[in-house]
């Protein structure tokens, strides 16, 4: 086992991880305001198509004979319409189960299949179409080298991905608003009565949890295999959700966990490729899943495990004022 | 008033007597419905596109005495029995159900409506009214496996496979026969991701075959997710059930499509005759046309090309068969004998690899 195939196996994990961490990272921040949105599936497949839609029709050899900047800037521009288009799903979300007061749960699970069909729909033009992928940012001397790759080979979703997470961290633990975000996670009636707009902070979170939710997706269709293919997101969304329960809801295990993740699904597939069949494949299948019981329930065994959810997680809020 | 009395007597007769009319006209305009499942969307550029492509010629084919549906994205689990039902109750007398993983709920919705016929695809269970239909892939699988064995610098290829299946695991067989009559010591590594559509675990996959040296990359799953990580580390791979070339314009050597129009129309004309019968098994190939092998990319030596197109040759003609003895499995057991070719019934229900696969 040498260190170059060690370090490409650990890109293999890198890029496995990175769009679970997107899209856990947004609805870490969504459930930390109170707000249970389980629609991650949904907002990122709608994220996958728009991101996808909008990098072709930008990159379309007709607009950039006469606009060659445009080609170069498509990719961007293709990340910033799957984080809006995550961030419709979720506001949709939000008139829903914040406005209108519906069940969280149910609302989530609509989204859930309403991204999943509008995103069919709207990607029926696009099957069989192929985009250069979303890749490397740094130079081929770095980004091609056998052991630097660890560190530059990656596409800027990963780094962005990075930073968001210690954004997060800083924004929740170290900002004033975030602060606030926390507080009407934890006790709406009071922060409403001290005066800020619970309703409010919680569409703002809503957004970013989509928007999030939507770059993860375009990672999917952009990145790892840059096609539209319906359902491609493959229940990645939920492993996000998952993901943010087992992290307890905290950035820095947020990161750990993700990698985890990876580490596991990555494992599954050199483990059948080196002839480890003398277990059934389904076992390395259910590995991660495995690993992420294993690890929640050493975690409830102590102490402070369990009680780590924001008070009003997934509680209807509706002021009688 | 009674109801049975004489003036009612006559209107409900004479509306009786008018029925057989009715009956006969509307069957003799009532065109033969077919339904289809299938497993994924027919976007998959894939096989569900390929099996669409067949429908479509079809119905093309019979202009307007043949009308045909479909539902896709049927999962492979009890939740396929109520659509099968569903096309069955609505009048669709000849369903095809195109997934091996539809086997037990083809028979059981069979069985509730006998004179519905149903052909499942890839299977082996029978009944009166149920045939099962298969295409020899793997002859288009001898194919790509005598390109790879020509053009593999490593001598390592790799197999994408899905599910331990007959179908695929006689796909992984034909592979690695016809590149180890090439190169003796070729090894094929493979890997199982037990599902046949997730681009993201298949570009996962086809990385890590890759990373441990495989630098020819075939695919059992319907997306052409492995073939761009192809291009984009510079190797060489397949398509599979379509020309995926415009995916992977350098990494796209040939790929293995299925063409089920043929089929479909000769068993749409069977039920119109009335000579359509269940309980068989037809297993369709290169001699009937129902596997082709799409244009050699240009990477491919000329040398090469004349090879592959020997075992088309063969094929066609009968003469070639990749499974022809000596076979051996991968504990090193004789399983065919020198010069004798594996019959058919034994290649539908197998279950084993031969030597050189590393799973």
């Amino acid at each position: 086992m040498t260190l170059e195939f060690l370090i490409a196996a650990l890109v293999t994990v890198v890029n496995v991880s990175t769009p679970i961490l997107l899209a856990a990272t947004g609805e870490l921040v969504v459930e930390k305001s109170g707000t249970l949105n389980l629609g991650v599936e949904g907002m990122m497949l709608l994220g996958a198509i728009a991101g996808f839609a909008i990098t072709y029709i930008a990159g379309d050899p007709q607009w950039s004979d006469s606009a060659p900047w445009l080609a170069t800037l498509a990719p961007w521009l293709g990340v910033v319409a799957g984080a809006v288009a995550g961030m419709l799903g979720a506001m949709l979300f939000g008139v829903l189960a914040l406005t209108l007061g519906a069940n969280q749960v149910a609302t989530g699970l609509a989204l859930v299949i309403f991204g999943t069909g509008v995103s069919s729909l709207i990607g029926a033009a696009y099957v069989g179409l192929a985009l250069t992928p979303f890749d490397q940012i740094f130079p081929d001397n770095l980004a091609q080298d056998p052991v630097l790759k660890l560190v530059f080979g990656y596409s800027p979703l990963v780094y962005f991905a990075f930073l968001m997470v210690g954004a997060v961290y800083w924004f929740l633990n170290r900002t004033r608003a975030g602060l606030v975000l926390r507080a009407v996670g934890e006790n709406d009636v009071s922060a409403r009565s001290i005066g800020y707009s619970v309703i409010g902070v919680r569409y703002a979170a809503l957004a970013f949890g989509g928007a999030m939710s939507g770059i993860a997706g375009a990672y999917f269709s952009m990145v790892i295999t840059p096609l539209w293919a319906e359902g491609m997101t493959a229940g990645r969304g939920w492993i996000a959700l998952a993901l943010v329960v087992f992290s307890g809801w905290r950035p820095g295990r947020l990161l750990g966990g993700a990698y985890f993740f990876g580490v596991f699904m990555t494992l599954e597939l050199y483990a059948k490729a080196s002839g480890f069949s003398f277990l059934p494949s389904q076992f390395w299948a259910s590995m991660p899943y495995l690993m992420a019981i294993v690890v929640l329930a050493l975690m409830s065994a102590r102490e402070s495990g369990g009680a780590e959810a924001p008070a009003c997680l997934g509680k209807t809020f509706m002021p009688d004022a | 008033m009674q109801i049975l009395n004489r003036r009612n007597f006559i209107k409900t007769a004479a509306a009786a007597s008018a029925l057989p009319l009715v009956g006969r006209a509307a069957f003799a305009d009532e065109p033969l419905k077919v339904g289809y499942i299938y497993l994924g969307p027919v976007g998959d550029y894939g096989w569900t596109w390929a099996h669409e492509k067949g429908r479509k010629a079809m119905v093309e084919h019979f202009k307007g005495k043949v009308v045909a549906d479909y539902v896709e994205n049927v999962a492979e689990d009890a939740s396929a029995t109520p659509v099968i039902k569903d096309l069955a109750a609505q009048g669709h007398k000849l369903i095809f159900t195109t997934s091996f993983g539809y086997m037990d709920q083809t028979l059981e919705v069979a069985k509730a409506y006998p004179d519905a016929k149903f052909e499942h695809c890839t299977g082996y269970k029978h009944a009166d009214n149920v045939a099962t239909y298969n295409n020899r892939f793997h002859e288009g699988r001898a194919v790509q496996g005598t390109i790879a064995g020509h053009m593999s610098k490593t001598g390592v290829i790799g197999y994408l496979g899905s599910f331990k299946v007959p179908e695929v695991v006689m796909g992984v067989n034909s592979f690695a026969l016809s590149a180890q009559a090439v190169n003796p010591n070729i090894k094929v590594k493979l890997i199982m991701i037990d599902s046949w559509f997730d681009p993201a675990k298949e570009a996962a996959a086809a990385e890590t075959l890759a990373n441990l040296g495989c630098d020819i990359i075939a695919t059992h799953t319907d997306s052409p997710a492995a073939l761009q990580v192809c291009e984009k580390k510079k190797l060489f791979g397949f398509g599979q059930g379509a020309d995926m070339s415009r995916f992977a314009p350098h990494a796209h050597l040939t790929a293995i499509e299925d063409i089920w129009g043929p089929y479909y129309i000769s068993r749409a004309q069977a039920v119109l005759d009335g000579s359509w019968k269940g309980g068989g098994d037809s297993w369709w190939g290169m001699k009937e046309g129902s596997v082709v092998i799409s244009p050699y990319n240009k990477a491919v030596p000329a040398n090469v090309v004349a090879a592959a197109e020997k075992v088309v040759a063969g094929y066609k003609d009968g003469s070639y068969d990749v499974f022809t003895g000596p076979i051996y499995d991968q504990a090193g057991a004789e399983k065919v004998k020198k010069g004798e070719r594996m019959p058919l019934g034994t290649l539908a229900g197998i279950d084993w690899y031969v030597k050189g696969v590393q799973s």
